[in-house]
């Protein structure tokens, strides 16, 4: 599998995933440039967490128009898997690529901690590792992590089985005391409706080696590994 | 012409900066002080001098750029 990782000004977790992806695949990722405007021939991309451009305006929404996010958006509805993890996930979402918003944390402050969550659909090349209702533990370090969506939108990723991950606590309950930030039913994580590109907040490549005390976020990689060749 | 675009989150949509604000107003001694929401004021100066030419281009711009339209309503002045 040949990744690519999108390096923005202000990102900050692109060395975290492209470690997490080399360890995973055996190769090291193309880290591409905001400022680029054509991708390399891939399998996978990673938008990483970050404060890209400052978070200025909105969270990712000045990456989301960046030049290179024109070429990732086009890949990405041609099918090519497309991973945002926090920052990641507000600049999918900005792209339009995922439904809803991230908003600012119910609680207003900035919330960085390891988190349980509940493993919602393992039918997706990313989740392939986990079993339904399986709890994982990730970090999270965000301020903007609240997921909205209007009540239809919120419908329809639940009925098309597009919600990824939810907040949870450690016994698997998508509690308010379970939810770190506010989000919408809990969630966490979600798909597009090909399950082709997957935005969560929590980060996976931040629990991907046992000195970071967890390993829980490695089976993502490895399952992604193994599906993409 | 001078543009000041007003962006504000739609009803239904949380706003906890602007909860959070109500509570100081109120923990001040500010009596009756109901729903607050807050938003963001932007103004550009653009060169374009007709003023539905330049509101077209200001609303392209907030669809565009300006505004999540998931989640903001916009409104558009325009002064000379």
């Amino acid at each position: 599998m040949k990744a690519a990782v999108i390096v923005f000004p202000g990102s900050n977790c692109d060395r975290d995933a492209a470690v997490a992806l080399r360890e995973a695949t055996g190769k090291p990722p193309a880290m591409i440039w905001h400022r680029d405007s054509a991708l390399p021939k891939v399998d996978l991309v990673v938008v990483p967490g970050g404060f890209s451009y400052g978070d200025y305006l909105r969270s990712g929404a000045m990456a989301a128009r960046s030049p290179i996010m024109q070429d990732v958006i086009r890949r990405a509805k041609d099918g090519v898997p497309t991973l945002g993890i926090c920052n990641g996930f507000q600049i999918l979402t900005e792209a339009g690529l995922l439904p809803g918003a991230l908003m600012r944390n119910a609680g207003l402050k900035f919330v960085c901690r390891s988190v349980s969550l509940r493993v919602e659909n393992s039918q997706t090349f990313f989740t392939a590792g986990y079993a339904v209702n399986q709890v994982v533990q990730f970090p999270i370090a965000h301020a903007d992590g609240n997921y909205f969506a209007d009540d239809d939108t919120l419908d329809r990723l639940e009925g098309e089985g597009r919600v990824a991950f939810r907040y949870a606590t450690p016994d698997g309950e998508t509690s308010p005391e379970g939810n770190p930030n506010g989000s919408s039913r809990n969630i966490a994580g979600i798909f597009n409706a090909a399950k082709t590109v997957l935005g969560l907040m929590p980060h996976p490549e931040r629990a991907a080696d046992p000195m970071h005390g967890g390993t829980d976020g490695r089976i993502m990689f490895d399952a992604m590994a193994r599906a993409l060749g | 012409m001078k543009a000041r675009v007003h962006i504000t989150l739609k009803s239904g949509v949380l706003d906890p900066q602007g909860k959070a604000i109500g509570h100081a107003l109120e923990a001040l001694g500010f009596e009756g002080v109901g729903d607050v929401r807050q938003g963001k004021v932007i103004e550009i100066d653009l060169v374009e001098e007709d003023p539905a030419k330049a509101r077209k281009q200001v609303e392209e711009m907030c669809r565009k750029l300006l505004a999540n339209t998931v989640i903001e309503n916009y409104v558009i002045d325009l002064a000379s």
